[in-house]
């Protein structure tokens, strides 16, 4: 059963068009990722869900209600903000408690509601400050909990972890992930980050243009995009263009690349990720795929090294684990190897 | 000491120097009208002789009275209502996006600087076509008019600052517009509705032009009894009643200033 489900919806703006006719079910209970470069419409979409967009054409459905016309207020939907937007005049008690005192509830219950979801956050304790007293992790936690004390049917997340430095995002990730599995809310989140994609989500769908690019779980997406832009979006790509034989391409000046993947007729690309490639020295055995090339650049980033090949049809890169600190000087010939499985064909 | 701190030094003691004749600039005429409110002497000459008996005489001063009662209710029912109006037309502009909008915002501007000579003519000219004709209504009708863009502007600058996100997360938590209104929108905008507030009465309290204009013989405001009574021959009784007006903004105002650090700061 899916808890949010969006039917052809579009929306123009003038002549541009920030959706195009997109079609998405939310899994009941899932993490669900909207990733898209910015101005792909993922914001767009996230806002229809929330109501403060009305889509020109479709339907949204929260729970088998059709909500595509129904004002915001009424949808009882949690929303994180990119900025948290919280009441800047009103203590994180009085924050956390407006959803249920617009909704009039006894002002026991929502006492009691208020500081169970403060405990969640692990914000107990600091219900008195103002959201100004709060470090930028804190305010984040009194978003999360104003969204949640309502028990809303989804949870949208704009671009939550945006704000936050590196390392507080990380845990801030982890909690977010725990927070989402105890509720057990669906959740939707908006993010141009494929990391954070990645490793928050189990469901992503990535959008361009105002169109829905591909859909399914990270694994699935990563190693199996449909297309160019989806490889390259989610994480990071070679690309090998030729002419369709058997079971592969020939790529010119550089020879035959196999794959697995169903081949189209005529011409067709076949990404390779960079992790998917080894480096061996020139003569040694070879696997599915078998180039030779030159190292031209060298790039250290701590626990692993990027390294770009020259080749016949060009540079290709080569990520390689700093496993046993073994490095491949600039210059030297070297031979990449990779899997048939791990060419991938994309269209373009 | 060397020469760099020397200049430092000097162009330290320059600058509040600069200050200082400024603020001498802008205050010694309103000190000199309250220390000739305190002097004895009906024609302003020296040697200064202590007194309050200008003060009493205002008491009795039944014109001079009623013309500032006048003044206050005109200046007070002004600002209720231009701070009201001209709040929901700042929603409206920040918040929607209607026919006509970008013209409307743009017509906000030229009353400010039209001159109130002329403002004040076509008003006296519009109000006896319509009936409207003179007295205290018409005053405080002309006043709003004035005052309203002023409160637009000041209200709509404190609204830009503030984004639909507060709205948006009030909507989102199940809060009707009117809920969003009253428990998150008014109080965020507060510092920019209290600063409009002064704003619409300052332009009422000062207004001599209009007020001069749609005042029917024998109703008076404020400025335009301060100007009857300078043509008639002065008597430091002008000079106490100004001062006590003087008090009352500048209270007024650094209330405001001090209050204004409190509640919707972000």
């Amino acid at each position: 059963m899916s808890a949010v489900d969006v039917r052809n919806v579009s929306k123009h703006y003038g002549a541009v068009t920030a959706l195009d006719r997109v079609s998405l079910a939310f899994p009941n209970g899932s993490f669900f990722a909207l990733l898209g470069p910015s101005g792909s419409g993922k914001t767009t979409l996230l806002r229809a869900l929330a109501g403060f967009v009305e889509p020109d054409e479709g339907m949204i459905f929260i729970d088998d209600q059709d909500v595509a016309h129904i004002p915001s207020f009424r949808r009882n939907i949690g929303m994180v903000f990119q900025n948290y937007a919280l009441f800047p005049h009103m203590s994180v008690f009085d924050n956390v408690a407006f959803g249920l005192t617009v909704r009039r509830l006894p002002r026991a219950e929502v006492r009691q509601r208020v500081t169970k979801i403060l405990e969640l956050v692990r914000l107990d304790g600091l219900d008195r400050r103002k959201p100004r007293e709060l470090s930028g992790g804190q305010q984040q936690r009194v978003a999360l909990a104003r969204a949640l004390v309502t028990e809303p049917r989804v949870l949208l997340l704009d671009e939550p972890l945006g704000a936050l430095d590196k390392k507080l995002r990380q845990d801030m990730q982890g909690e977010l992930k725990r927070i989402q599995r105890t509720v057990g809310i669906t959740t939707v989140f908006v993010t141009h980050d494929q990391e954070e994609a990645l490793t928050l989500s189990d469901h992503i769908a990535i959008i361009d243009e105002g169109r829905l690019i591909q859909v399914g779980e990270p694994g699935d997406v990563y190693d199996r995009p449909h297309t160019r832009f989806a490889a390259n979006f989610l994480g990071d790509a070679n690309f090998l263009s030729g002419s369709v034989r058997d079971s592969g391409i020939m790529v010119d000046r550089l020879g035959y690349i196999a794959t697995t993947s169903p081949l189209p007729a005529g011409e067709a690309t076949i990404a390779v990720r960079p992790e998917r490639i080894r480096l061996m020295a020139p003569d040694t055995a070879t696997q599915d795929n078998r180039i030779e090339g030159r190292v031209a650049e060298r790039v250290f980033s701590g626990a692993s090294l990027t390294y770009t090949v020259d080749t016949d049809a060009g540079p290709l890169r080569v990520l390689r684990q700093n496993a046993d600190g073994d490095v491949i000087d600039i210059g030297d010939r070297v031979a990449l190897v990779w899997l048939a499985d791990h060419s991938v064909v994309v269209e373009d | 000491m060397n020469q760099a701190r020397l200049t430092v030094l000097v162009s330290e003691g320059a600058g509040r120097l600069w200050l200082f004749l400024v603020l001498v600039f802008l205050y010694l005429p309103i000190l000199v009208l309250a220390v000739m409110g305190l002097n004895d002497s009906v024609h302003y000459t020296l040697p200064f002789t202590f007194t309050t008996r200008w003060y009493e005489d205002l008491a009795s001063n039944e014109r001079l009275l009623q013309a500032s009662f006048n003044s206050v209710a005109v200046a007070l029912a002004n600002t209720v209502i231009a701070t009201i109006l001209g709040t929901m037309a700042a929603l409206a502009f920040a918040r929607y996006r209607f026919r006509g909008r970008t013209v409307l915002q743009l017509l906000l501007f030229p009353p400010i600087t039209i001159p109130w000579l002329i403002i004040g003519t076509s008003m006296l000219v519009l109000f006896f076509w319509t009936g409207i004709g003179r007295g205290l209504h018409a005053m405080l009708l002309g006043h709003v008019a004035l005052s309203l863009p002023y409160v637009i502007i000041v209200v709509g600058a404190r609204l830009a600052s503030i984004g639909p996100d507060l709205e948006e997360a009030a909507a989102s938590l199940g809060a009707t517009p009117f809920q969003s209104l009253v428990r998150v929108q008014i109080p965020v905008m507060a510092p920019g509705i209290v600063a409009a507030a002064l704003f619409a009465f300052a332009v009422s309290f000062d207004q001599f032009v209009i007020s001069y204009f749609l005042a029917p013989p024998g109703v008076s405001v404020l400025p335009v009894e301060i100007f009857s009574a300078i043509r008639k021959g002065f008597t430091p009784e002008v000079n106490a009643i100004s001062t006590i007006m003087i008090v009352i903004s500048m209270t007024a105002l650094l209330l405001f200033a001090r209050l204004s650090k409190f509640g919707g700061e972000r």
